[in-house]
C-alpha cells in the first residue's frame, strides 16, 4: 500500500479498491518505525487523521461524492497555519502557538478530503538550505542519515522520500521546495508567484514565498496543483483567474510537447559538481532523443541573484518577523524590566542564530542612508533578472539547469559557514526573484548513491506545460521510482 | 529700546478617521466603545501568515477628500511599511503611504475672523491604518485594546501657512465640515475621529535681524479648543524663551510637547527629536493602486459644492446672515434640505428660521438628522408660505412643525386641526374689537390720556382681542383696526 503514489492511492480509494483508513494506518506504522531516525515531523495528528480517513471510506462506500485528494495522507510544512496542532515554524518563539485559522492551501486540502497527518520540520521560519536551522529538531536525509535533507522544506521532502506520507506541501522562497526535493530524490514544484494563495503561510520573504507540492512523481504534483492553485480574495498578490486561468494539470499531462525548445546556460551550470553536470547533460541528451531542440543562452545577471536575494528576502523578513515580540503571542521573557525588554529579551531568547542574522541584515539594508545602496539596488537587479528570463523565454519553452551545485551534504558540514550555505541556492534563487515556476525532478544518482535533481523552468503561469515537459522525462526514466532503503526495512 | 516684531508659524498634521463600515485591511467592523478586543480578527491582530486586503471604499473616500482639497491625484500609488515597535501595533509596522501619497499639492480655504478668506496649502494626503490603544489601568502591567487597530485614517499635512491659534482652529473646523459634507467621516471629536498635531515656531524680527525659534510639535490634540489654546500658549512660551535664551532653530532641536488640559499648558515630552528610522519600504503583500480615468471620474462625481463656498453663496444669494449660512452649511443634509425647500418656492430667510430655530431642535430631541424627521422639504416650504401669507403666526408654526414630524400630515391640515389659522377677516375682527372696547372703558381712557399708560393700555387691548379669538387673530390686522378705532 505504501508503495502507491498519491494519485494511485486516491484512484483506488475512490474505486473502492483500497481503504483510506488502511493507508493512513500504514503511514503511521512507518512513522512509528522510521520517524525516530528521520525526524521529519514536528507534530502528527493520528487520531484526527484516522477519523478523517474513516469518514472518507464511509462516504465512498455510501456513494457520496469525495474530493480530489480523497483519503490521501498528506504532510504540510509547519509554516502553514492550522487550527489543529501548533504552528511553530520550527521556532522556539512560536513553539506553543496555535493559529486561530487555517491557511487557504490547508483549507483547500481539507476541502479535497485529504487526510492531513502531520506538520513537517523546516529551517526556522524557512531560513536555510539544510533544515539544520530548525529550532526544534533535526531531520536527516533518508538516502543517507548522516546527511541533510536539504531545506528549508527538509521535513516534507524527507517525509515523502521516506514514505512517511504520500505527498506534502512545502514552501519555496529561494529554493526551499526544489533543493530538498533534489536532495531527497522526489519531485518538487515552486509554482508561479501568485498561483497559490499565501494566506496563512507564515511570511519569510513576502515577495518571494510560494507554496508548492513535494511528491513522489509528476502526476502527484499535478494532482496537488489541481487542488491548491487559484485566486484567493484573501491574498491580494494571488492572480485572478481571468488573467491566468487555472488548468486541469492532469488532463494533458502525458502528452509530450511537440518541437520542445530547451535552453541551457552552460556558463552558469559549469559551477556545479562534475557528477551533477553529468546527470544534467545526460538528461538533456534524453530530451534530444525525444526530439527536443537545445539552445545555449546567456543569462548574465544570474550572477547577482544571490546578492539581490539576500537583501530583498532579509529586508522583508526583518519586517515580517517584527511581530514576534512577546507581547501578543508566542514566547515572552520572564520578568522583563520594561516593555522594551519584553521585545529585546523575548526575541534574543527564542530566535535562532540564522534568523537573527537575517533580521539584522535586513534591518541594516532598510536603514536610512543605506536603502538606496542596498534595497533599491537589489530591486533593480531583480528587474534585470526578470528581464533575463523574459528574453530567454522568447527563444525557448523552458530552461534546464541543476537544482543545486552538489548532492546532499553532511550534517554540520556548512553550518559554520553561512556564505557557503547561501551558495547552495545559486540555481534556485533567481527563479523566485523572477517569479517564474520551477520544478525539480529526479535525474540520477551520484557515486555515493545520492539523488540528483534536474531543474526545469518555464514562463509565468505555464505550470501545465512545465509539468508535461517534466513528465516526458519521467516516463522514459525510472529515477523517481527508486526509494531509499531505510534501516531495518 | 529694541524693536521687536514676531509672527507665529503653524503647519498642521490632521488624522481623519474615515467612516467605512469595515477596517482598512480586513472585514472587522468599525465600532466605537465596543468591549476591548471584540472587533478583531487574525488580520488586524497581526497573526502569523495573515495578509491585508485593501478596503476600496476607504481608498475612494480618501481620494474624494483629496479632490475636495484640490490635490493632484496620481494615477499610480502604492503602500509602504513604516516600522516601529510599540505594544499597540501588533505587526510592529504600520501600513501607510510614504513616497507616493494619494494626493498632493492642494489647498483649503478658511474663513478669517476679519471676514476674509485665506488659502492654506496642503502638502499631501495619504491613507494609513490606525494602531490600537494601550490601557494603563493597573500599576504593574498594561493592557492593549486592538479594536481600533486597522481603522482607516486619512493623514492630511498642511503647509506652515497659518499664523494664529484662531486660524488653526478655523482650518480644523473647516476640515471637519468638509469631511462631513463629503460623507467620508463622522468627524466626531469625542470619539477621536479627528486628531491634530501642530508644528509651531516663531519668526522674530529684532533690531532688524530675523530669527526663527526651534520648532515644537504638539502631539495628539483632539479638540478645537485644545488646538487653538496650545498654539496660542506656544506663541507666548516660545517668545519668552527666545527673549530669555536667544536659542534659535537648528538641526535636531525640534522638540515634542503635549497639551495639559487642566493646566492649560504644553508640557515637554521629548527633548530632542529622536532620530526615528522608520525603515520604510514597499508593502509586498499589497499590489499598487492604479486608478483608471473611469474610476477617478466616478469618485469625482461624488464631489459637491464645499461648505465654505456654499455658505458665502447663501449670504449673497439669499441675503442670509453669515451666522445663519454657517449653521445651514454645517451639515450637508441640512443645507440640501434647505435648498430643496427654497426650490419648492419658500422664502429663504423664512425657511432658514424654521430650520435653524425649530427643525434642528426637533432633530436633536429625536436624535436624528433633518432628513430623517420624516417630512418633505416641500411640506416645510408650504409651512413657510403660510407664515408669509399671514395664515398662521410665526409662533404657531412651532406646534405645526412638531405635529408635522409626529403625524406626517401637511401643514394646512394640521393648522386647521389645531385651530391655528389666523383670523384676518377685517369685518369679523372689527366686531371683536368693538366688543373689547365696549368692555374696557378704563383702557380707552388710558390710551387717550397719552404717555406711558397709553402704550400699556394699547398692549392690553390687543391682548384682549387675541384672547377673545383664542390667539387666532392676525396681530398685524388686529392692531391696525384698534389704532383706527382709537383714533
Amino acid at each position: 500500500m505504501e508503495n502507491l503514489s498519491a494519485k494511485e492511492l486516491r484512484d483506488k480509494i475512490v474505486a473502492g479498491q483500497a481503504s483510506s483508513l488502511d493507508a493512513t494506518k500504514a503511514v503511521f506504522e512507518r512513522i512509528r518505525k522510521f520517524e525516530p531516525t528521520i525526524g521529519a515531523y514536528i507534530s502528527t495528528f493520528e487520531e484526527m487523521a484516522l477519523e478523517v480517513a474513516a469518514d472518507v471510506d464511509r462516504r465512498v462506500a455510501a456513494g457520496e461524492p469525495v474530493g480530489q485528494l480523497a483519503g490521501v495522507p498528506i504532510a504540510i510544512k509547519d509554516n502553514m497555519c492550522t487550527t489543529f496542532g501548533a504552528t511553530t515554524c520550527a521556532s522556539k518563539i512560536l513553539e506553543n502557538f496555535h493559529a486561530p485559522y487555517n491557511a487557504t492551501a490547508v483549507e483547500k486540502l481539507l476541502a479535497a478530503d485529504a487526510v492531513i497527518i502531520g506538520k513537517a520540520n523546516l529551517d526556522e521560519f524557512a531560513m536555510g538550505s539544510s533544515t539544520e536551522n530548525s529550532g526544534l529538531k533535526q531531520t536527516v536525509n533518508p538516502w543517507d542519515t548522516s546527511r541533510v535533507p536539504g531545506g528549508s522544506s527538509g521535513g516534507p521532502a524527507a517525509a515523502v522520500s521516506g514514505r512517511l506520507c504520500f505527498a506534502a506541501l512545502g514552501s519555496d522562497t529561494g529554493g526551499s521546495i526544489r533543493q530538498p526535493a533534489s536532495f531527497c530524490g522526489v519531485v518538487g514544484l515552486k509554482p508561479t508567484y501568485g498561483r497559490v494563495s499565501r494566506y496563512g503561510l507564515v511570511a519569510y520573504g513576502s515577495s518571494l514565498d510560494q507554496i508548492g507540492p513535494i511528491t513522489q512523481n509528476v502526476a502527484d504534483t499535478a494532482l496537488m496543483m489541481n487542488v491548491i492553485a487559484g485566486h484567493d480574495p484573501a491574498d491580494s498578490t494571488s492572480i485572478d483567474e481571468t488573467t491566468a486561468p487555472v488548468r486541469d494539470y492532469l488532463e494533458k499531462l502525458d502528452e509530450p510537447i511537440e518541437k520542445l525548445r530547451i535552453a541551457i546556460v552552460p556558463e552558469f551550470a559549469a559551477g556545479a559538481d562534475e557528477q551533477v553536470q553529468k546527470a544534467l547533460s545526460e538528461a538533456i541528451d534524453l530530451y534530444m532523443k525525444l526530439g527536443a531542440e537545445i539552445t545555449e543562452i546567456d543569462m548574465p545577471h544570474l550572477d547577482y541573484a544571490i546578492a539581490a536575494y539576500y537583501i530583498i528576502a532579509t529586508a522583508e523578513a526583518s519586517s515580517n518577523l517584527a511581530r514576534y515580540d512577546g507581547v501578543h503571542y508566542g514566547h515572552r521573557t520572564e520578568n522583563p524590566a520594561d516593555y522594551v525588554e519584553v521585545y529585546s529579551k523575548s526575541r534574543a531568547e527564542a530566535f535562532g542564530e540564522e534568523v537573527k542574522r537575517r533580521i539584522m541584515l535586513g534591518t541594516y539594508a532598510l536603514s536610512s542612508g543605506y536603502y538606496d545602496a542596498y534595497y533599491l539596488k537589489a530591486l533593480k537587479v531583480r528587474n534585470l533578472i526578470r528581464g533575463n528570463f523574459t528574453d530567454a523565454f522568447e527563444k525557448c519553452d523552458c530552461i534546464m539547469m541543476p537544482v543545486a551545485p552538489t548532492t546532499a551534504f553532511k550534517i554540520g558540514e556548512k553550518v559554520d559557514d553561512p556564505l557557503q550555505m547561501y551558495l547552495s541556492d545559486i540555481y534556485t534563487i533567481a527563479v523566485n526573484l523572477a517569479g517564474v515556476p520551477g520544478i525539480s525532478i529526479p535525474c540520477g544518482f551520484d557515486e555515493k548513491n545520492l539523488p540528483i535533481g534536474l531543474q526545469i523552468l518555464a514562463p509565468t503561469f505555464a505550470e501545465d506545460k512545465l509539468l508535461r515537459i517534466a513528465r516526458m522525462f519521467e516516463k522514459e526514466t525510472g529515477w523517481h521510482k527508486k526509494k531509499p532503503l531505510l534501516e531495518n526495512e | 529700546m529694541s524693536e521687536l516684531q514676531y509672527k507665529v508659524i503653524v503647519g498642521l498634521e490632521i488624522h481623519v478617521q474615515l467612516c467605512t463600515k469595515s477596517k482598512m485591511f480586513c472585514g472587522c467592523a468599525l465600532e466605537f466603545g465596543a468591549e476591548p478586543n471584540s472587533r478583531v480578527c487574525p488580520v488586524c491582530l497581526g497573526m502569523p501568515g495573515v495578509l491585508p486586503v485593501m478596503n476600496k471604499k476607504a481608498y475612494e473616500y480618501a481620494v474624494l477628500t483629496a479632490l475636495a482639497l484640490d490635490c493632484r491625484i496620481p494615477m499610480f500609488t502604492k503602500w509602504d511599511r513604516k516600522s516601529y515597535y510599540y505594544p499597540d501595533l501588533p505587526k510592529n509596522y504600520q501600513i501607510s503611504q510614504y513616497d507616493l501619497p494619494l494626493g498632493a499639492d492642494g489647498f483649503v480655504e478658511i474663513p478669517l475672523e476679519s471676514g476674509g478668506i485665506k488659502k492654506i496649502g496642503i502638502i499631501r494626503a495619504h491613507l494609513e491604518e490606525d494602531a490600537g490603544k494601550n490601557l494603563h489601568t493597573a500599576s504593574n502591567y498594561s493592557q492593549v485594546d486592538l479594536n481600533r487597530t486597522g481603522t482607516p485614517l486619512l493623514e492630511i499635512v498642511t503647509e506652515p501657512d497659518m499664523n494664529s491659534g484662531a486660524e488653526v482652529r478655523a482650518l480644523a473646523v473647516e476640515l471637519q465640515r468638509m469631511v462631513r459634507f463629503l460623507g467620508v467621516s463622522e468627524a466626531d471629536m469625542q470619539k477621536g475621529h479627528m486628531r491634530f498635531e501642530p508644528n509651531i515656531n516663531l519668526a522674530i524680527t529684532k533690531d532688524g535681524k530675523e530669527y526663527r525659534t526651534p520648532i515644537v510639535e504638539i502631539k495628539n490634540l483632539n479638540s478645537f479648543r485644545a488646538l487653538e489654546r496650545s498654539v496660542s500658549y506656544e506663541e507666548q512660551r516660545q517668545l519668552d524663551k527666545f527673549l530669555d535664551t536667544g536659542i534659535v532653530i537648528e538641526m535636531g532641536n525640534k522638540t515634542t510637547r503635549g497639551w495639559d488640559d487642566e493646566r492649560e499648558a504644553t508640557v515637554l515630552q521629548r527633548e530632542k527629536e529622536e532620530a526615528h528610522d522608520y525603515r520604510y519600504f514597499p508593502e509586498p503583500d499589497l499590489v499598487p493602486v492604479e486608478l483608471t480615468e473611469e474610476w477617478l471620474d466616478d469618485i469625482r462625481s461624488r464631489l459637491c459644492e464645499l461648505p465654505l463656498k456654499r455658505q458665502v453663496r447663501y449670504v449673497h444669494e439669499y441675503q442670509l446672515s453669515d451666522y445663519d449660512a454657517g449653521v445651514l452649511t454645517a451639515d450637508r443634509s441640512i443645507s440640501e434640505f434647505f435648498e430643496e425647500a427654497v426650490k419648492a418656492g419658500a422664502e429663504p430667510k423664512r425657511i432658514c428660521n424654521l430650520l435653524t430655530q425649530t427643525g434642528l431642535k426637533i432633530a436633536k430631541e429625536k436624535n436624528c438628522g433633518i432628513n430623517d424627521m420624516g417630512i418633505k422639504p416641500e411640506s416645510l416650504a408650504r409651512l413657510a408660505e403660510m407664515i408669509e401669507a399671514g395664515q398662521i403666526s410665526a409662533s404657531s408654526s412651532v406646534p405645526v412643525f412638531e405635529a408635522m414630524v409626529q403625524t406626517g400630515k401637511e401643514p394646512d391640515v394640521l393648522a386647521q386641526e389645531l385651530n391655528l389659522i389666523q383670523k384676518s377677516d377685517a369685518g369679523e375682527l372689527e366686531r371683536i374689537v368693538d366688543k373689547v372696547l365696549a368692555e374696557n372703558p378704563q383702557a380707552i381712557e388710558d390710551v387717550t390720556s397719552g404717555g406711558k399708560k397709553s402704550k400699556k393700555a394699547k398692549g392690553f387691548l390687543l391682548g384682549q382681542v387675541m384672547q377673545e379669538t383664542k390667539g387666532q387673530a392676525n396681530p398685524k390686522v388686529a392692531s391696525e383696526i384698534l389704532a383706527k378705532k382709537l383714533g
